[in-house]
Parts: C-alpha cells; sequence; structure tokens
C-alpha cells in the first residue's frame, strides 16, 4: 500500500543520533565498561607495573 | 531473530495480574523475586544495622563498647551486611521492577533469576559465617597482606556471580520486552535509570572478580603474593563503583517516586538521560579517589580520572538535583499548588513516609555526601582528610542518607503494590523516614567534622591509651565522636522502626483486594507517568531555582573552605 498524506511524514521521521544510542542498551553496557576499564584499570595496572623494584 | 533465540530457554508463558492502583501488568514470576530480594534485603540491613550501631557505641569515646577484637570483627560484618548484602538485595528488586514491571513484560527466565539469588543468599550467609568465626577481621576493604580465610572471599564472590546473573535477566528482560513490544518508544526514564545502575553493577563485578578470585587462591596458599598497590587499585574498582550502582538506583527511586506520588513527568527526558549517560561514562572513574594518597601512582592518573572524569559525572548528579525537584514543582503546580514560591513544596504529601524519605534523601544525598564527595575527589584537598573519619562521613552521607533513605522509602511503595499488604502502624511509618534521616544526617555531619579535626577512620581508641608516643585529640574532636554516637542511637531507633513496619506488614497487615483505598495514596495516573516515556510541558520552576541557588552557595563556600584549610597547613614559599 503506498503511503498516504497522513503517515508519510511519520515514516520519514528520522530518530536523533543520541536518541539511538541512549535507546540500545549494549551499546551503552560496551561504552560503560570499556572507559572505566581502559581509563581506570588498565591505565592503573600499567601504573603500578611501571613502578621499580626495590634492590 | 527472537527474544527466544537471544535469550535461551525462556519460558513464553507469564502470568499477569493488573495493578489497582498503578494500572500496570505486574508477571507473578517477578513479583516473587522482588519480594524474595526485598525480604533477604531487610534481614541483612536489621543484621548490618545492629553492628554499625555497636560500631557507632564503641567509637564514642565515653562508652567505648567492644574490645579491639571485637570491634574489627564488627566493624568488618557492618560494612558487608549493609554495603553489599542489604542494597544489592534491594537492587536486584528495583532491577526487576524497573524491568518487567515498569514495562509490563515477563520477565526473563526466572528460574536463573532464582539461582541468582540463591548463590547471593549462600554468599551473604557464608559472608557472614566468616566473618563471625573470628578470622577473617579485615574490614570491608580486605587489604592485602592482611589475611581472611578462603570462605571470605568466596563468599563475596558467590554474591557477585548471583547479582551477575540478575544484571543478565534485567538486561534479557529489556530485549524481550523491546521483542514483544510491551512499551512504545524509549524505555521510561527510571528503568533507564535502572539500565544505568546494571551497566555500572557489570565493571563493578567483574573488577571484583578479577581481583578477589587471585586473593583467595593467595589466602589458600596457591599464590605466593598479592601486591598490595595493585590490589588497591583493581579491589576500588568494585568497591567505589558498587557505591555508584547506588547512585544510579536511588535517582531512579527519586524519579519513580515523584512520578508515583504526584504524577510528576521528567522536565525533559534528554536531559535527564544524558546525566545518567555521564554517570555511564565517568562515575565508575571516581575509584580512583581512594588513591589520591597513593605515591606509587601517577598524577595524571589521578587527575583525569578524578579532577577531570569525575566532574562530569558529578554534574551529572547535579542535573538529576535540579531536575528531581523541578519535576515535583511542576507537577505540583500543575496538581493547583500555585500560590507564592514554594506552596508546591509546603503543601507536598510530608505525612507519606515514601515522600518524605525520598525528598530528605535527595537534600542529604546533595548537601553531605555530594559536596563532601568532590571536595574528597580534589587531590589536593584530599590530603586535609585522607583515611580519617571524613571518609565514613561522606560516605554514609551517600550510602545512608541518600541510597538507605531513598531505599526505605521506596519500601512503603513495594508493600502495599507488590506485598499487597496494607501498611501496619502508618503513625510509626510516617515518622520512620524523619527519624532515621536526621539520625544519618547527624552521623555523617559529625563524623565529617571529627576527620577535619584529625580523627582516624576504623581506629578502635582515640585516646591512644595504650601507644608509646602520647598524643591527645582536641577537646572538639571528642564532642563530634560523643555526638556520632547520640545520632548513631537516633538512627538506629529509625531502622528499628523500619524493620518492625516491613516485618509486621507483611506478616500481620491487611491483604489488600479490590476497590480498597491505601492509607498512603498514590497520585491518580502515576502508574501511567512512571511507565512511560513524556517531559513536562512548558514548566515554572521558580521554587526549585532558589533551592538549586542555595545548594550551589553552599558548594562553593565550603569547597573555597577547604582550600583556605589547606593554605593554613602549609606554607610554600
Amino acid at each position: 500500500m503506498p503511503p498516504t498524506e497522513a503517515n508519510a511524514p511519520q515514516q520519514d521521521e528520522r530518530v536523533p543520533v543520541m536518541q539511538r544510542i541512549l535507546d540500545n542498551p549494549f551499546l551503552l553496557l560496551f561504552l560503560g565498561v570499556t572507559l572505566p576499564t581502559v581509563l581506570y584499570l588498565i591505565w592503573g595496572v600499567m601504573e603500578v607495573a611501571s613502578v621499580p623494584l626495590a634492590k | 531473530m527472537t527474544a527466544e533465540t537471544v535469550i535461551g530457554a525462556v519460558g513464553a508463558k507469564a502470568e499477569f495480574r493488573t495493578c489497582q492502583y498503578t494500572g500496570l501488568k505486574v508477571d507473578a514470576a517477578a513479583q516473587k523475586l522482588i519480594i524474595a530480594n526485598a525480604v533477604a534485603a531487610v534481614v541483612f540491613l536489621l543484621l548490618g544495622g545492629v553492628m554499625g550501631l555497636l560500631v557507632a557505641l564503641t567509637r564514642w569515646p565515653a562508652v567505648h563498647l567492644l574490645p579491639a577484637d571485637w570491634f574489627y570483627l564488627v566493624l568488618t560484618g557492618h560494612g558487608a551486611n549493609v554495603l553489599l548484602f542489604w542494597i544489592i538485595f534491594f537492587e536486584m528488586a528495583i532491577l526487576y521492577f524497573a524491568s518487567a514491571v515498569l514495562l509490563n513484560s515477563r520477565l526473563a527466565a526466572p528460574k536463573l533469576a532464582w539461582l541468582g539469588f540463591l548463590l547471593m543468599i549462600a554468599g551473604a550467609v557464608m559472608g557472614n559465617v566468616a566473618v563471625l568465626q573470628g578470622e577473617s577481621s579485615v574490614m570491608f576493604t580486605s587489604y592485602p597482606p592482611m589475611m581472611a580465610r578462603p570462605h571470605f572471599y568466596l563468599s563475596i564472590i558467590l554474591f557477585a556471580v548471583g547479582a551477575l546473573i540478575g544484571c543478565g535477566i534485567f538486561f534479557a528482560t529489556l530485549v524481550i520486552a523491546k521483542e514483544e513490544r510491551t512499551y512504545e518508544g524509549s524505555i521510561p526514564l527510571v528503568t533507564f535509570g535502572a539500565l544505568t545502575a546494571a551497566i555500572i553493577a557489570v565493571f563493578t563485578i567483574a573488577s571484583g572478580a578479577v581481583i578477589l578470585i587471585p586473593t583467595m587462591l593467595w589466602s589458600m596458599g596457591l599464590i605466593s603474593d598479592i601486591d598490595p598497590l595493585l590490589y588497591k587499585v583493581v579491589w576500588w574498582g568494585m568497591g567505589h563503583s558498587s557505591q555508584q550502582i547506588n547512585v544510579s538506583a536511588h535517582v531512579s527511586i527519586w524519579y519513580l517516586t515523584a512520578a508515583l506520588l504526584i504524577g510528576a513527568k521528567p522536565l525533559s527526558e534528554k536531559v535527564s538521560r544524558t546525566a545518567f549517560l555521564m554517570y555511564i561514562l565517568f562515575l565508575q572513574l571516581a575509584s580512583a579517589h581512594h588513591l589520591l594518597a597513593e605515591p606509587g601512582l601517577d598524577a595524571s592518573w589521578k587527575i583525569v580520572n578524578t579532577s577531570y572524569m569525575m566532574y562530569l559525572a558529578v554534574m551529572g548528579s547535579m542535573v538529576h538535583g535540579l531536575t528531581v525537584p523541578g519535576a515535583i514543582e511542576a507537577a505540583q503546580r500543575r496538581n493547583g499548588f500555585n500560590r507564592g514560591m514554594f506552596e508546591w513544596l509546603r503543601k507536598a504529601p510530608w505525612g507519606h513516609p515514601a515522600f518524605s524519605a525520598m525528598f530528605l534523601s535527595l537534600v542529604f544525598f546533595g548537601f553531605i555526601g555530594g559536596i563532601s564527595g568532590v571536595v574528597l575527589g580534589t587531590e589536593q584537598l584530599n590530603v586535609l582528610m585522607h583515611n580519617t573519619i571524613y571518609v565514613p562521613g561522606h560516605f554514609h552521607g551517600t550510602v545512608v542518607a541518600g541510597t538507605t533513605l531513598a531505599f526505605m522509602g521506596a519500601t512503603y511503595l513495594v508493600l502495599p503494590l507488590i506485598f499487597q499488604r496494607e501498611i501496619l502502624w502508618p503513625k510509626l511509618a510516617k515518622m520512620q523516614p524523619y527519624l532515621f534521616g536526621i539520625g544519618a544526617a547527624g552521623i555523617s555531619l559529625f563524623m565529617m567534622g571529627a576527620g577535619t579535626l584529625g580523627v582516624a577512620r576504623r581506629h578502635w581508641d582515640i585516646t591512644f591509651s595504650d601507644a608509646n608516643l602520647s598524643f591527645a585529640h582536641s577537646a572538639g574532636a571528642f564532642l563530634m565522636m560523643g555526638l556520632n554516637g547520640i545520632f548513631a542511637i537516633i538512627a538506629a531507633v529509625g531502622g528499628a522502626i523500619y524493620v518492625v513496619v516491613v516485618v509486621g506488614t507483611v506478616l500481620f497487615g491487611e491483604k489488600i483486594k479490590g476497590g480498597h483505598k491505601l492509607t498512603f495514596p498514590l497520585h491518580a495516573g502515576g502508574g501511567a507517568v512512571a511507565s512511560h516515556y513524556g517531559s513536562e510541558k512548558t514548566p515554572k520552576l521558580p521554587g526549585t531555582i532558589i533551592l538549586v541557588t542555595i545548594f550551589f552557595v553552599c558548594f562553593v563556600l565550603y569547597y573555597f573552605i577547604n582550600w583556605k584549610y589547606l593554605s593554613e597547613l602549609w606554607l610554600f614559599r
């Protein structure tokens, strides 16, 4: 069925990028785990690993 | 791809009832799990609360109740029971409510959810046994080289695995609800807040597993040693982030309570969701503020994780601090309370324990826990109170006066809506949030005061009676610790009333049937507001703007007073 005038604009309406991000729980899960893992955990562990050993 | 193929063996059949007060469809399986988790939460709150009172009475110099070995045992149990077990059991109940109930969906894999619950129960019981056996008094942080018995670490691992299963059920229920189109458009804001909590929980539990499994092997003698600094870095990824789950969960409860009791819609869905996104991205990084005094870590790591990224999460909290009271003001004005600046606040349902608990939680979390958290998270200022009793003062402002009070308030909604019991002893229930809130706020403030005067955290005896070199704290420090003890008793009385009302209601409360009028009523249409996407249109918020301005003035003054203290400590030449 061809789109009528009434429903055509609704079909064409684009969901904003930010809303698409916020509507994607698994993307948010990925971001929410990756960012602190890199900035806090991995960087922090590298800091500890770079402390010279006492001789 | 269907929900069944995504999730695996999901029972497609579910029994629903329709809530007569909210109009929400309640899945029977979700309801049973919410009840089980809420009951377990209250049991461990009771245990942890009694231990907390014993800690406070020991730290009150005039009372000094327990001997040293018992003090450290009880302090360990207090931390585990209230910081982990009470709060995470309750958060599981919130996750199931915010997914299955608010989305009108069936719960994914209820049998798996029960397995998760049983693992959490096994972990919590084993943890208490390990602590009470007396050889695991390593306190909540369990820093090596202090070593606990292997089953102490195992208990936390079991509990965490159970909670991780609960998070998985939450995500799977989101998939089912979307697949079966039980809601339109985006998920409601309360569910989005719960999603934020679940995401932070996944990072938290992963960090815990990374460090606690090798630490357990070390305590079994299978690993020769654990580097203390490495342990601290990874452990705080769990230890502090677990408290960020609380923040996300209790902010969700604020929005839920405002919606159900007043019909308050978010001022702006976009703004509130962006604030939650800031939590998802940046809140866990605040874990670094526990390590600001560690010499082995570079200043760049410390400052990026606290002074830069943490402030973005703080901005998220400040957004919620504006939008929650703003949403209440907008709804109250829509409900007809339009006179002057503050009629909306004066005529708010202060006699409803869920509302009073929610609003007090909002105020105390912002003014006490929030402001002190920013001060502690500033590298320079942190040295003023690092490892003093100021730190427990801060987190009693966030976790007790903030999260616990909000969860207590939510209980007064869960009892009639999920347990379907009328609240017993409504007069006691009305006064309970005030009593507990004032007690918890007092504990926080006086511990922070004592910490500012140099009193160490976790110290059995501030008189240093058996020290070779004598040291005397100021009289003000002793006064603060005494006041802390008095307010701990007030909070304990408030906590005891909560347990009595909840247990009494569950066992003896009138069973709610069709047409029953609630003692503490909800707003007509509150259920629809809580379960749908949608913002308030053209809100006017003069009262909220004044309240927020007062908050900012307090924030700025306190922040700069601490810089003044710092300038008096050291002379820079």
